[in-house]
């Protein structure tokens, strides 16, 4: 069957456009405003006022300050908690449990986990709560300003928390492509200590492979708005944050200020990849002869002390956050310094039933359709590679990272000015679309590996046998993939779930998703029905990854070769 | 019943621009050519380019001939080859009987396939296993059902590689005669590539040392 050979072959062009032509048309949409043209809008001069008018916003110099330092600091921060837990773990049974926590902490959406850490660090929040007063003393809620202090501490922790699951998994999928575990063990072998042997032997291997993931976090730190709305100080705002609401601004002229500001946040986001780039450099320089000096155990101590302490401080802070929403969703009357709500009530819940069913229909619907396209296409890539027998170039690599290495406020906006435009009608298929684009690089990293990795003499028996290329891919290898496809479904679809701005800028500020609700109810007063709907965003990436974990349990309940596995 | 030769005429295959392997053979129906060797020579290379699936990175010349129609031009799926590996390759997520029906040519009810299927089983001696998970069979019960399904397909020739080597010592006896036992009874000419003189000497053909 030529036609499906002919198909699959395009494929991976058809997926490059959808990950290009948006960011694109999204970043030249976003320069004519900036300098005037917009005539929508009533911009038919050119000119640079409003980069005047940018220039004179009070706190901008601030703003700035906010994004590069809560992005530079978590990405660091991430990435030191990650290495350090790589060595002290990796290889012994504690990582086991660790890589079973990774997932499910993972599909935790950004906001459901910033509320979370809001809702325990908060002067009245779980934390203080716990203390109080036997140990603290306090019988009020103590004045500290936290979440929200104005150095974005609150806001570096929130993202750091969200972030080290995905640098993590990232690490986990690229350690066998540097032979990791040959490493560790001739280190170890020549009497290197477990975290010399991983820092000298390992790191500088697998640091190379897990840059582009690790620039990723860099870029969505800077210019995170979600997660900035929730933990992040509001006069003034990080960068991001600020553009956002200009551009929501009733004053349509401001949304000319919006697209010089999301280009000053293409700017701000670029230096801080360059100061990360200039501090790879000088951190190369300076380790060169520390890799070479021979010391075996030096700071192998306190290495092992800080990797287990921040790890399990990390999941212990994230755990304690979740459960925290369950609490008050349950609560009714809740004073200051109980630890524990009584009596528990559904009150929350039965008011939040009352709203609840467009948010949720819409995310459940945009998740599954965003989804659906992100699989096929990633499917049709990974076949393509297959009948092209080479596997993608690293310039389509580095495509494929496109929308998580460009600011999201910046291209986004410029799809939005182009909307005005045209006149295209925001809504559902645009926001689908908008997710779709986000969820495919997910999609395609979580399943690469095990369909490039399956054994080649599957297809080739079935060819042999007489079965066309399609039955091949249809009959053999996607019934064999089942579970990995499953689990990178799931994945997709947490992505989908957690998105805020795509939703928010794509459907004209008139769709609304669980996530949208969640936000704006934790910028208002109301914590049990902010935690009942966080839990909601919550529950349906669980249920997703659920399913996937069980549904191939119970279609090859009668086939023990496709439980154990080993089958790519 | 294949009455073709199948003829290997000046087949030269090349890696990276270094020859690597050079054979011209023809084989007659019902015999069995062995090629045999040390690992790294290459014979595999050859059996996987007459199957047409050569890596990447290797270059072949010449001309792969059954009969009169010229292999080299057709997609592997219409060359009509058995290929049997060292593994049975039993598809995971079918039964037996769905192993054995994806071999054989679509067409016919799905009473008559069902009971082709279950002649076939009765045919190597496993009667009644068509609904059983493939991972619960021994291995010489797997190497039977690979065989079978390959002989379902009708191939036009075979090609063995290395396929009796994970084998215990009182099958290998054992599926060397069921495997050659068919091939002159169906009368396919077969090229096998192995490293075992067994092998070569029960197969009772030529060979051809590389």
């Amino acid at each position: 069957m030529p036609s499906f050979v002919t198909a699959i072959r395009t494929a991976p062009t058809v997926a490059l456009a959808l990950l290009i032509l948006p960011v694109l048309l999204g970043l030249a949409g976003v320069v004519a405003p900036a300098f005037g043209w917009h005539p929508a809008l009533g911009g038919e001069t050119w000119t640079l006022a409003h980069w005047q008018a940018l220039g004179n916003t009070p706190g901008l110099v601030d703003m700035i300050r906010l994004s590069l330092f809560t992005g530079l600091a978590s990405a660091l921060a991430t990435f030191g908690i990650v290495a350090l837990c790589l060595a002290t773990f990796l290889e012994t049974r504690a990582f086991g449990a660790i890589r079973r926590l990774l997932s499910p902490l993972l599909a935790v959406p950004h906001a459901a986990a910033a509320i979370g850490l809001a809702f325990l660090l908060t002067p009245s929040g779980l934390a203080s709560r716990l203390v109080s007063p036997w140990l603290s003393g306090w019988v009020y809620p103590p004045d500290y300003l936290f979440p929200g202090d104005s150095l974005g501490l609150a806001l570096a922790l929130g993202l750091t928390l969200k972030e080290i699951p995905f640098l993590l998994l990232m690490s986990l999928a690229a350690l066998p492509q540097c032979r990791a575990g040959e490493r560790l063990m001739m280190a170890r072998a020549l009497g290197y200590g477990r975290i010399n042997a991983f820092l000298k032997g390992v790191l500088p291997a697998l640091y190379p492979l897990i840059r582009l993931p690790l620039y990723a976090v860099i870029v969505f730190a800077t210019a995170n708005i979600e997660v900035a709305m929730i933990l992040g100080p509001s006069t003034p705002p990080p960068l991001a944050v600020a553009v956002v609401r200009w551009l929501g601004d009733p004053d349509l002229a401001m949304r000319f200020q919006a697209a010089a500001g999301a280009l000053l946040q293409l700017g701000v986001t670029a230096g801080a990849l360059l100061i990360w780039w200039l501090g790879e450099r000088l951190v190369s320089r300076l380790a060169a002869g520390w890799l070479r000096d021979g010391h075996r155990l030096r700071g192998e101590r306190l290495g092992r002390g800080i990797g287990s302490l921040t790890t399990w401080l990390a999941i212990g802070v994230l755990v304690a956050a979740l459960a925290g929403l369950i609490l008050w969703s349950l609560a009714g009357y809740w004073p200051f310094p109980e630890a524990w709500p009584a009596p528990l009530t559904l009150h929350a819940w039965q008011q939040a039933a009352t709203g609840l069913g467009d948010p949720l229909s819409s995310t459940v619907t945009i998740g599954l359709a965003a989804t659906a396209i992100a699989l096929v296409l990633t499917l049709g890539c990974l076949e393509a590679e297959t009948h092209r027998r080479r596997p993608l170039g690293a310039g389509a690599q580095l495509i494929l990272y496109l929308p998580l290495l460009v600011p999201q406020v910046a291209f986004l906006q410029g799809l939005v000015q182009w909307q005005a435009q045209i006149g295209l009608t925001a809504g559902w298929p645009a926001v689908m679309l908008g997710h779709a684009l986000f969820v495919l690089p997910y999609t395609f990293l979580s399943l690469a590996e095990s369909y490039r990795r399956q054994d080649p003499r599957w297809r080739q028996v079935a060819a042999s046998l007489g079965a066309s290329p399609a039955n091949v891919f249809l009959r053999i290898r996607l019934p064999m993939l089942t579970a990995p496809i499953l689990v990178a479904g799931a994945v997709g679809f947490a992505v989908s779930v957690g998105q805020y701005l795509p939703t928010v800028l794509l459907g004209g500020g008139r769709l609304t998703t669980l996530t949208t609700e969640a936000v704006n109810l934790a910028s208002g007063g109301d914590r049990r029905l902010t935690a009942v709907y966080a839990l909601f965003q919550l529950a349906l990436p669980a249920i997703g990854f659920t399913l996937a974990m069980t549904l191939p349990r119970l279609w090859w309940r009668h086939r023990r070769q496709m439980l154990s596995g080993d089958t790519a | 019943m294949s009455t073709a030769t199948l003829r290997l005429e000046e087949i030269v295959i090349t890696h990276d621009g270094h020859p690597l392997i050079e054979v011209s053979a023809s084989v007659a129906p019902g015999e069995v050519l062995t090629l045999m060797g040390p690992s790294g020579v290459g014979k595999s290379t050859l059996l996987a380019h007459v199957a047409g699936f050569l890596p990447l990175g290797f270059r072949a010349s010449g001309h792969i001939l059954l009969g009169d129609s010229d292999l080299g031009c057709l997609p592997p799926e219409q060359r009509r080859l058995g290929l049997l590996f060292q593994d049975p390759l039993l598809f995971p997520h079918l039964d037996v009987g769905g192993n054995l029906a994806f071999g054989m040519p679509a067409g016919g009810s799905r009473r008559q396939r069902r009971e082709e299927v279950a002649t076939a089983l009765d045919d190597i001696g496993l009667a009644g296993f068509a609904e059983r998970d493939p991972a619960t069979l021994s291995g010489g019960q797997r190497a039977r059902v690979a065989l079978m399904r390959v002989l379902l397909a009708r191939p036009r020739a075979m090609l063995l590689d290395e396929p009796f080597s994970k084998l215990d010592t009182g099958l290998r006896d054992e599926m060397r005669r069921l495997v050659f036992a068919r091939v002159h009874r169906d009368g396919l000419p077969t090229l096998m590539v192995t490293h075992d003189r067994a092998d070569a000497e029960a197969a009772g053909g030529p060979i051809i040392e590389l």
